[in-house]
């Protein structure tokens, strides 16, 4: 049961990798690497239960939160720096 | 009464990767970066409250069921802000949405 | 590659692999603060320096061959020095038959708390922690002298938020309602990292990064009413003084230094409260120092937002 569900997390993992790599625009890859983020909280808590320890938890809130912050911080980087470069291909 | 907790807790782990795995899809199929958002962003949030809540249906109630519930509060906060925020920052750097109308040669199905 | 800020992404999904190794390895208080510091803090501070440096690297004027060569005669060296340590996990080294199980058996007896990795790292290497304590403490003095904010700067022109983080209403208020559970959080992870994984290294990191995102949200003036200079000057060196002053509490009350046997009437007491006292002066000290070096980063880049 657990099983199913982690391995689905990683498929869908890789799917957002693969957008990673293709996107045309910078803005594809950051959602990518957000989608990531979030699929690595939810299997972090997955694994959790699939160990049997609870300690894993702390550890996906603090992803979920450095997740965020990363992102917020990345965006507000480009807004500072200049508009031309985000559209072009990285 | 555990079996039947074991029932509903699998049903929406099922769900949960089902919606999660369709927002995967999406990511790759979608032809612009706003339907992307858009498909990424709704299904990854209700596919992370099911899958939280079918695993709270697994622990005891205790301290790893408040984690978890704080988990799925601070997911749904800061998923879809995130989301909002690189939409706007998308928008305002001039990323221009897709038309489907607009172009001569589409090969894709008209709207 | 040119794109210094690909690197910088680059560099962030690395820590994150690397936290996962670990992990994989059952080090989980390892997994933590690699996480929170490389995938967090580094990745923002090297944003936050990104935006002074430019996003692009020049050309390098100079082949770099010559410092290739450097660099794999060295590793060399240094592998072949490793030839002769045992093998990576072998039962009979060292370090598995004398050092390992005196911690693991002796730990909950003596110390007391069931946290195996914070009791070696506060009480069994204690002074070792001190020195890493003592370098991050040097790191931000080396970024504070070397970066000075102006001292020109009024009271007024504090209060003004520049105009472009004024249109950014929901994600100010979203961070608003997630600040105070971001620093509760950090305090229950500084003080829970006796019974699992945590400490005051991870804490501090969390601190500080909920600090950053309020600074990035609400401008560096809003922040900077809250964290005065001299305030946080004094922070950051009352907790390394902290720390050396439980070592020398320690000493005058008869023990060596840093030996919290004696603080107490009890010595598994003595050794809580040292350990509690300890990880209080580290989580202090990088907290501020983090929020130091990033204060020092982003004013160079809007001071001539404040200055009207």
């Amino acid at each position: 049961m657990f099983a199913l569900t982690a391995i689905t997390l990683l498929t869908v993992m890789s799917f957002a990798l693969a957008r990673a790599f293709m996107g045309p625009t910078l803005y594809d890859r950051i959602l990518a690497v957000n989608n990531i983020g979030t699929k690595t909280v939810l299997l972090l808590a997955v694994i959790d239960f699939i160990a049997g320890r609870p300690d894993f938890l702390d550890i996906a809130i603090v992803y979920a939160l450095i997740n965020f912050i990363s992102i917020i911080g990345v965006l507000r980087f480009f807004e500072y720096s200049g508009n031309k470069a985000a559209g072009e291909e990285n | 009464m555990d079996i039947l907790l074991d029932i509903i807790s699998w049903f929406f782990l099922v769900m949960g990767s089902f919606f999660c795995l369709t927002g995967g899809v999406g990511l790759l199929r979608f032809p612009d970066f706003f339907t992307r958002v858009h498909s990424a962003s709704l299904t990854d949030t209700l596919g992370a409250g099911l899958i939280l809540v079918g695993l709270m249906l697994q622990a005891e109630w205790g301290i790893v069921t408040a984690k978890l519930i704080m988990i799925l509060i601070f997911s749904l906060l800061a998923g879809t802000t995130a989301s909002h925020a690189m939409a706007k920052a998308a928008l305002n750097s001039g990323l221009e949405p897709y038309e489907n109308d607009k172009k001569e040669s589409s090969s894709g199905e008209k709207t | 590659m040119r794109d210094l800020l690909a690197v910088v992404m680059l560099s962030g999904i690395y820590s994150l692999l690397s936290a996962s190794l670990f992990l994989d390895l059952d080090a989980v208080d390892v997994a933590f603060t690699e996480a929170a510091v490389g995938a967090g803090i580094s990745t923002l501070l090297m944003l936050a320096s990104l935006k002074l440096v430019g996003r692009f690297e020049n050309k390098s004027r100079y082949k770099p061959g010559l410092a290739l060569g450097v660099v794999l005669v060295t590793g060399a060296l240094l592998i072949y020095g490793t030839l002769d340590m045992p093998y990576f996990g072998m039962a009979d080294a060292p370090a598995h038959l004398h050092v390992a199980p005196r911690y693991i058996n002796d730990s909950m007896a003596e110390i007391g708390i069931p946290n195996i990795v914070t009791s070696v790292l506060a009480s069994y290497r204690g002074y070792d922690t001190l020195g890493e304590t003592l370098v991050v403490f040097t790191a931000g003095i080396g970024v504070m002298s070397l970066l000075l904010v102006s001292r020109q700067t009024k009271e007024e022109s504090y209060k003004k938020v520049p105009a472009d983080m004024q249109q950014q209403i929901i994600l100010r208020v979203v961070a608003k309602m997630m600040l105070p559970l971001i620093l509760l959080f950090a305090l229950y992870v500084q003080f829970h990292g006796d019974y699992g994984p945590g400490g005051g290294f991870q804490a501090g990191v969390i601190f500080a990064a909920g600090i950053i995102l309020y600074t990035m949200l609400f401008g560096l003036g809003n922040s900077q009413r809250l964290f005065k200079r001299k305030t946080m000057e004094l922070v950051t060196a009352a907790g390394v003084l902290l720390y050396a002053g439980v070592g020398v509490v320690c000493m005058l009350l008869g023990g060596n230094f840093l030996d919290y046997n004696v603080l107490r009437h009890d010595p598994v007491h003595g050794q809580h409260l040292g350990i509690l006292l300890v990880e209080l002066g580290v989580g202090i000290t990088v907290a501020s120092v983090m929020i130091v070096i990033f204060f020092k980063f982003t004013w160079r880049t809007v001071k001539h937002k404040y200055k009207e």
